[in-house]
């Protein structure tokens, strides 16, 4: 625990997420409570089981398409302000890591907290962009967090994507992207760059894409591949979930090249650890210059970070006489990410 | 140099053979000379700057970036040259356009222990990623990118229409960036002489005999021994030794090479004369100790001479004789054998049978360990490079087996990626019911059938019981009947034995895993658990 008088005693860290002990709230908590604010629908963030969850409208509505709908809590808006005891006010800004997704400002007594949840700066057609805010303390994702992470620019990843297609007229071009986000950014990309041809949907893909439609992201023609004689997938972009590409369902496409969208394809070796034939650098969070250009912009008087490599921005911040200290929470893992 | 790192790029992603021997043989046919002289030189490990090491890449780096987020950073992607050019700071002042791969070799090899730095720091500015981790590899010559020199070389040969047989032939004769080759593959020139250089001739080889059987009119038997074939050459007053993928071992047996004085080219078993078994061949462990050593130490020439047992002859002085029928190449074989030096050198036994019946009777019998087998050698047959169908057979020894119980499984690699196909089985240490337990005996990727392969996936996906990385522990509950040419002792495994060329010759449903086999009953069909056993018979205390 940081030691610095300006440590304020409302928020505390615990291993199943941030808590609000005065009021017994939680923000992404790990396990089922009572009362939730939640960034994003990603499941290390989401969950089943809460009593209330205050969340975006979009946010919200994936929580009701994978876990059911909560008993309680409610909609807000960015740039809302809720009330929630103790003198203490929630406010959700966009992050840009995927549709509804939120940092949470939390204020009281002039002392203000920002859990950035994931997020990322770069532009992307399916979500609100980032928006900066001055705080006191900055609780900032680090999933990035080494210096070899500089994603490239998604233009160049989409060319290699389509040139990968042009190349394999015989074969299915078959990308794994996570359900939530990834898929429809990279769908939204494709047709940023003149694709308009189907894109055919693994099972597990239609639903999130149906409700990015409902919420007014147009990913144009889509269908399922379960309804396509697979003959017809030769040359074919396929969307699938990263643990389908190696399965027995992968099996039966024509001769499928394996992509994968995800900052972890800038390493050659995780690529072809996972079979990747076409690796594709496309990330929703930030990468080490982001994340560090963000901690500077913000100037907060304390960091803390959550998730992922938190040792390479510790000593960054170190040397800079940045104050910062590492979270330890359970079960912060980029989803999926198995594959 | 771009080109040449997009090459790198794409063969790390390529999987397929066919998909590699395409990239590469594009590249050799598009890229103009020297450069891709230089890459195949690199490609198959025949480059070495002696003052580029590893220490100097990571001394470059470390006064570059923050030494502690190098480190992280490196633990994370596995890899120095990747780490390195991920991390390799944007140059501050202009630099010159990326140089090629013949200007960065040139500058690479002129380097001086006081110089490389700069050289390689000035290299690296000029390059992209993908330009730096391919100058990084290059210049360290550990490219580990999945592509053997045969890969490279039978990429070669596709690219320009020519026999890889030739190409590995001239190979040896060549020094980068192999413009005579390329000349010679390209037309342009007609083909090397290579007479006067003590180069490797690729070998013949022999196809499994299945259910045939054969004429001994028509085919000569011999022995087929448990050693290591070679091929002796020697011209223009050198001799050198090359193992069957064209490996130059004469360092490892340099008393081989000094005992054989006659101009030509030969192929033989290398064998190590064991004191202990009765001057006779010792088996292939024996052999080991030799293998892979830059020097010997007089020490093991004395405890394990080599010597060869001669099998055929390619080409003597000039005169090829690689045309002409095996008995004719036998006859001038024995002539010579005799001329050379009978500690070194004898002359592989043709085997006397009537018929084929009394042959198999006679291999039944062969128990020694050094004898893996039978040749049969078509009589009219030309030496013929490669395993051409009908000339030569090796019939092996009957196989060893045991009913083993599969523990774990891996995926493969290439097509069989999304499959189940690698196995670890092992044996019991007593009988389950009185204590014992199962260790990994060995570990077989091959004998089954497609469907049986589906089947094993299918069985390991549900049978799971632990996920150690990409190994799956299995509930032990499965025999597999597995076949072996040998089993040895080892150290290395817990066991205590290694089996030589397991494979999985049956799915054992019907049998349950408590009957599966001991540890003792592999370790008595060892050579020496054979006579341990003899001696260990129980005795009154």
């Amino acid at each position: 625990m940081p030691t610095g008088p300006e440590t304020p005693r409302w928020i505390k860290a615990e291993r199943e997420g941030l808590h609000l002990p005065t009021i017994g709230w939680w923000i992404d908590p790990s396990r089922a409570v009572a009362n939730a604010l939640v960034t994003h629908g990603h499941a290390d963030h989401a969950r089943g089981g809460h009593g209330e969850v205050w969340a975006t409208a979009a946010t919200r509505d994936i929580i009701d398409l994978r876990y059911g709908k909560p008993p309680g809590g409610g909609d807000v808006a960015y740039g809302e302000c809720i009330e929630i005891g103790d003198s203490i006010t929630a406010t959700f800004l966009p992050a840009g890591h995927v549709l509804g997704s939120a940092q949470i400002l939390l204020e009281r007594q002039g002392e203000r907290i920002i859990v950035t949840g994931d997020y990322k700066r770069r532009p992307d057609p399916t979500c609100a962009p980032f928006t900066p805010a001055p705080c006191d303390i900055l609780i900032t994702e680090a999933t990035f967090a080494l210096p070899i992470f500089t994603h490239p620019p998604i233009e160049r990843e989409i060319a290699r994507l389509r040139a990968g297609r042009d190349a394999n007229p015989d074969r299915t071009i078959l990308v794994g992207a996570y359900a939530l986000g990834k898929a429809q950014r990279v769908i939204a990309e494709l047709r940023r760059s003149g694709y308009h041809e189907t894109i055919w949907l693994h099972g597990a893909m239609t639903a999130m894409c149906d409700l990015y439609q409902r919420h007014g992201v147009a990913l144009g023609p889509l269908a399922p591949v379960s309804e396509t004689p697979r003959g017809d997938l030769k040359g074919q972009i396929v969307i699938c979930p990263p643990s389908a590409l190696n399965s027995v369902w992968a099996r039966r496409l024509p001769d499928p090249v394996n992509a994968v969208a995800s900052g972890w394809m800038r390493v050659r070796q995780r690529a072809v650890q996972s079979n990747v034939e076409l690796p594709l650098i496309i990330s929703d969070h930030c990468d080490w210059n982001e994340l560090t250009a963000t901690i500077l912009e913000v100037a907060p008087q304390e960091t803390w970070i959550t998730h992922g490599r938190e040792d390479a921005l510790l000593h960054w911040c170190a040397m800079r006489q940045i104050r910062a200290r590492a979270l330890d929470l359970v079960g912060r893992e980029d989803e999926d990410e198995a594959a | 140099m771009d080109r040449f790192a997009r090459l790198l790029t794409d063969l790390i992603y390529t999987r397929a053979r066919n998909g590699k021997l395409a990239l590469l043989a594009d590249y050799l046919r598009d890229v103009p000379d020297p450069d891709r002289g230089w890459a195949l030189a690199g490609l198959t490990g025949e480059i070495d700057f002696p003052a580029i090491k590893a220490g100097i890449v990571r001394a470059l780096i470390q006064e570059r970036v923050d030494p502690v987020l190098f480190a992280l950073s490196r633990d994370f992607v596995g890899d120095t040259a990747e780490t390195v050019s991920l991390m390799w700071p944007a140059p501050t002042g202009p630099v010159r356009g990326a140089p090629g791969v013949s200007e960065a070799v040139a500058l690479l090899a002129s380097a001086s222990r006081g110089t490389a730095k700069a050289v390689l720091a000035g290299l690296l500015d000029r390059l992209d990623e993908d330009g730096r981790f391919a100058l990084l590899k290059l210049a360290t010559g550990e490219l580990r990118i999945g592509v053997s020199a045969r890969l490279a070389k039978t990429a070669f040969a596709q690219a320009f229409g020519v026999a890889l047989d030739e190409v590995e032939e001239l190979w040896h004769a060549m020094r980068p960036p192999y413009a005579e080759l390329f000349a010679w593959a390209t037309g342009a020139a007609p083909k090397p002489d290579i007479s006067m250089v003590p180069v490797f001739r690729p070998f013949m080889l022999a196809n499994p005999l299945e259910d045939e059987v054969i004429d001994l009119k028509e085919y000569a038997a011999e022995w087929k021994w448990d050693g290591i074939r070679i091929q002796i050459v020697s011209a223009g007053g050198a001799t050198r030794l090359f193992s069957r993928g064209g490996e130059d071992i004469t360092e490892s047996f340099p008393d081989v090479a000094e005992a054989f004085d006659h101009e030509g080219v030969l192929d033989g078993e290398l064998l190590v004369r064991g004191t202990h078994q009765g001057g006779g061949a010792a088996s292939f462990n024996a052999l080991q100790q030799r293998l892979g050593r830059k020097t010997v130490p007089g020490s093991l020439l004395t405890a394990y001479p080599a010597f060869v047992r001669l099998y055929d002859i390619l080409l003597d002085g000039a005169d090829d004789l690689r045309r002409l029928p095996w008995s004719a190449r036998r006859a001038r074989l024995e002539g010579i054998a005799q001329r050379l030096d009978r500690s070194s050198f004898d002359i592989s036994a043709l085997i006397e049978a009537e018929t084929f019946e009394a042959l198999a009777e006679l291999r039944a019998q062969a128990r020694e360990t050094d004898i893996e087998g039978v040749m049969l050698k078509r009589r009219d047959s030309a030496y013929e490079p490669g395993r051409k169908a009908g000339l030569w057979f090796k019939w092996k020894r009957e196989p060893l087996t045991a009913d083993c119980v599969l523990m774990y499984a891996q995926r493969g690699s290439g097509k069989r990626s999304s499959l189940y196909s690698d196995y670890t089985f092992g044996c019991w240490t007593a009988p389950e019911a009185e204590g014992g337990v199962l260790l990994p005996v060995g570990k077989a990727y091959s004998g089954f059938s497609d469907e049986e392969l589906k089947w094993l996936d299918s069985f390991v996906r549900k049978q799971t019981t632990g996920r150690f990385g990409p190994v799956r522990e299995v509930e032990k509950s499965l025999v597999l009947e597995v076949a072996f040419d040998a089993v040895n002792p080892s150290t290395r495994h817990k066991s205590g034995i290694a089996m030589r060329f397991p494979r999985i010759s049956r799915i054992r449903r019907d049998k349950p895993a408590n009957e599966a086999d001991l540890i003792e009953t592999l370790r008595r069909m060892t050579a020496a658990g054979a006579k341990a056993g003899d001696a260990s018979k129980p005795q009154p205390n």
